[in-house]
C-alpha cells in the first residue's frame, strides 16, 4: 500500500502525538520535576535509612524470585516443547495465569493460605514462621508475578531450533547433561537471558500483591514502589519523585538491555 | 475437524525433512535429561506457587455459604465497581484496537529520524513500575498540571492510566505480522485500480486481525487487573472512579476477607474467560495463517 504524503505524514503525526502526550512528555516531566531542586537533595532523598532499606529489600527478594524462576522455566519450557504428555495443554494455560490475575487478587491468595487466617495460618504460627506482613510473603508474591516471563521466552526458541541437533548429539553418545549443557543450552540463552531481565524488571516493579502481604513496616518490609506510595501519602512529593526516578532509571536500563537483546536474537547469533 | 486443519499444513510444511514414522521418533535428549523428574518438580513449583493459592481465594469465598458469597458479589458498591472496571477496560481495549493498529503502521511502513529511539521506548510501560507509572501521569495531568490539564480523580484518569500500562500490548502484536506482511498483494491491488482505503480494508486488515484481536484481549485483561497505577490517580471514589481491584484492596485492608475473596473469584473468572479467548484467538489465527 502505497500511501500519498500527505497521509503519511499525518498518520505519522497523530501516531507520534499520542505517543508523547501519554508517554514520552510524562516520563520526561518526571525526571524534570525530580531533578529541578538539584541533585543533592535527590541524592539525599535516595540515601535516608529508609530508602537504603528498601532498595535493599527489593535487590534481595529479587535475587530469590528470579533464579528460581528461571530455573523453573527452563525445565518447564523443555517439557513443554519436547515432551509429550497428558495435561499438557491445561498446564500451559496455568502458566499465564500471573499474567491475567489481579496483581491485589494475588496478594489476597497469599493472606488466604499464609495469613493467620489462611490454611496454613495456625501451623506456621505454632512454628514461628511470619509470612505475611514480613519479608517471606514478599518473597512469595514476587515468585508468583515472575513466574511465566522465562518459560514464555524460552519454550517458543526450543521449538523454532527443533531437536536435530539434540538426536545428533545423542546418536554420538553424548549424555543428557552434556546435550543439554553444549547444544540447547547455548541456543537458547538468548531467549533466557530476555526472560531474565523481564522478571527482573517485574520483580523490581511488582507493587499492588506486594502491597496486600507486606504490611508495609518502614525499614522492614518496605520494598522500593512501596516507599514511593508511601511518600506520596505523606505528602513527602519530592522524595516521591526521588524514588520514582530511580525506578524509572532502572526501567530505562532494563529497556536498554531489552532492545541490545533483541537485536542480537533478530541478527541469528544463536 | 478443527484439529486437523489446524495440524494438516504445518505437518506438511515439515513432513519433507522429518522422518516417515514421526510418532516412533525418539524423544529428545533435552526432554529426557530433565524426563518426568524434572516435569514434576516443575509441576509442583506451579502448583504450590500458583494454584494453591488461587484455590484458596475461591474456597474462602463460599466461607459463609452461597447467600453470602451473592451479597457480596451483588452489593451495590461491588456491582458500581465491577461495572466501571469492565466498561472502562473495554474502552481502554477499543481505543488500543484504533491507536496500537495506527503505531505499529508507522513503525513498520513509515520512516522518520528516531524511529529506532521511539520503537525502543514503546516498551516503558511494560518495564516501568505501575505506581510510578500513576506518578507520573499525575504529575502531567493532575493538579500541578504544567499544561494546565487536571484530570484526577476522574474516570477520564481511570482511563488514561490503563491506556498508558496497556499501551505495547496491540502493538507489540500487531508489527512482527505487519513486518511480515507480503507487499506483492497489495501492489497488485494497486495496479488494478484499487484505492488506499480499499487496499487497507480488503488486504491489510484481514490479516491482521488475529494480531490485533489478541493484542486487545491482552491490553483488556490487563487492564481489569490493574491496580498501581490507577490507585493514586483515581482517588478511589466510590460508585465513581472506584475500579474492582482498588475495591477488593479496600475489602482486604477493612479485614473483610470474605467479601474480598467473593469479589476476587469474579476477577478470576474475567481472567479465565479471557485467557480461553485468547487461547482461541491463537488458534484460530494460526488456521489462518498459511
Amino acid at each position: 500500500m502505497t500511501v500519498d504524503r500527505r497521509w503519511q505524514l499525518s498518520l505519522r503525526v497523530v501516531a507520534l502525538a499520542y505517543l508523547g502526550a501519554l508517554l514520552f512528555v510524562p516520563v520526561g516531566l518526571i525526571f524534570y520535576r525530580t531533578f529541578e531542586h538539584g541533585l543533592a537533595a535527590v541524592w539525599e532523598s535516595i540515601t535516608t535509612p529508609a530508602a537504603i532499606h528498601a532498595f535493599q529489600l527489593t535487590l534481595e527478594v529479587t535475587l530469590i524470585a528470579v533464579p528460581l524462576n528461571t530455573l523453573f522455566g527452563i525445565v518447564m519450557a523443555i517439557a513443554l516443547a519436547r515432551g509429550r504428555w497428558r495435561g499438557k495443554g491445561l498446564i500451559n494455560a496455568f502458566i499465564d495465569l500471573p499474567f491475567a490475575v489481579s496483581p491485589i487478587v494475588i496478594g489476597l491468595s497469599l493472606v488466604l493460605v499464609y495469613g493467620v487466617h489462611g490454611w496454613f495460618g495456625g501451623a506456621l504460627a505454632n512454628a514461628g514462621i511470619q509470612v505475611i506482613f514480613s519479608v517471606p510473603g514478599i518473597v512469595l508474591a514476587t515468585i508468583f508475578v515472575s513466574l511465566p516471563f522465562v518459560v514464555r521466552e524460552v519454550t517458543p526458541v526450543l521449538k523454532e531450533i527443533g531437536d536435530d541437533q539434540e538426536q545428533a548429539a545423542a546418536t554420538l553418545g553424548a549424555g543428557a547433561w552434556t546435550t543439554f549443557r553444549r547444544i540447547t543450552l547455548p541456543a537458547i540463552r538468548w531467549g533466557v537471558a530476555y526472560g531474565v531481565v523481564l522478571s527482573v524488571a517485574r520483580c523490581i516493579g511488582e507493587f499492588g500483591a506486594v502491597s496486600v502481604v507486606s504490611g508495609k513496616i518502614s525499614g522492614e518490609t518496605d520494598t522500593l514502589t512501596l516507599l514511593v506510595d508511601k511518600r506520596f501519602s505523606n505528602f513527602d512529593l519530592a522524595g516521591a519523585y526521588a524514588a520514582s526516578a530511580l525506578l524509572a532509571l532502572i526501567a530505562l536500563v532494563t529497556l536498554l538491555a531489552m532492545t541490545t537483546m533483541n537485536r542480537r536474537r533478530e541478527e541469528g547469533d544463536t | 475437524m478443527s484439529a486437523t486443519s489446524l495440524t494438516g499444513p504445518r505437518s506438511a510444511a515439515s513432513g519433507g525433512s522429518a522422518p516417515a514414522g514421526g510418532a516412533a521418533r525418539r524423544a529428545a535428549p533435552a526432554w529426557r535429561s530433565t524426563g518426568a523428574l524434572g516435569l514434576g518438580v516443575a509441576t509442583l513449583w506451579l502448583s504450590v506457587i500458583v494454584l494453591l493459592p488461587l484455590s484458596a481465594v475461591v474456597v474462602h469465598s463460599l466461607d459463609g455459604g452461597l447467600g453470602a458469597f451473592w451479597d457480596a458479589v451483588t452489593s451495590r458498591q461491588a456491582l458500581s465497581a465491577l461495572r466501571f472496571t469492565v466498561l472502562v477496560s473495554l474502552a481502554t481495549a477499543l481505543i488500543n484496537v484504533i491507536g496500537g493498529t495506527l503505531i505499529a503502521w508507522v513503525l513498520v511502513r513509515d520512516r522518520f529520524p528516531g524511529k529506532r529511539f521511539v520503537n525502543a521506548l514503546i516498551d516503558l510501560p511494560f518495564a516501568l513500575p505501575t505506581i510510578v507509572a500513576g506518578l507520573v501521569l499525575l504529575t502531567l495531568y493532575g493538579q500541578r498540571s504544567p499544561v494546565g490539564i487536571d484530570i484526577a480523580f476522574t474516570q477520564a484518569a481511570v482511563l488514561v492510566a490503563l491506556l498508558f500500562v496497556t499501551l505495547p500490548f496491540v502493538i507489540r502484536s500487531v508489527q512482527p505480522v505487519l513486518i511480515e506482511l507480503d507487499t506483492e498483494m497489495e501492489e497488485a491491488a494497486l495496479s488494478l485500480g484499487a484505492r488506499n482505503a480499499t487496499i487497507f480494508r480488503r488486504i491489510v486488515l484481514p490479516n491482521l486481525v488475529p494480531a490485533i484481536l489478541s493484542g486487545a484481549a491482552l491490553a483488556f485483561a490487563r487492564a481489569v487487573g490493574e491496580f498501581g497505577s490507577i490507585v493514586l490517580i483515581s482517588g478511589n471514589i466510590p460508585f465513581k472512579t472506584q475500579v474492582s481491584s482498588v475495591y477488593v484492596f479496600n475489602l482486604i485492608e477493612s479485614d473483610a476477607p470474605t467479601s474480598a475473596a467473593a469479589v476476587s473469584t469474579v476477577l478470576l473468572l474475567v481472567s479465565l474467560a479471557v485467557l480461553l479467548a485468547i487461547r482461541g484467538l491463537g488458534r484460530w489465527g494460526a488456521r489462518h495463517d498459511r
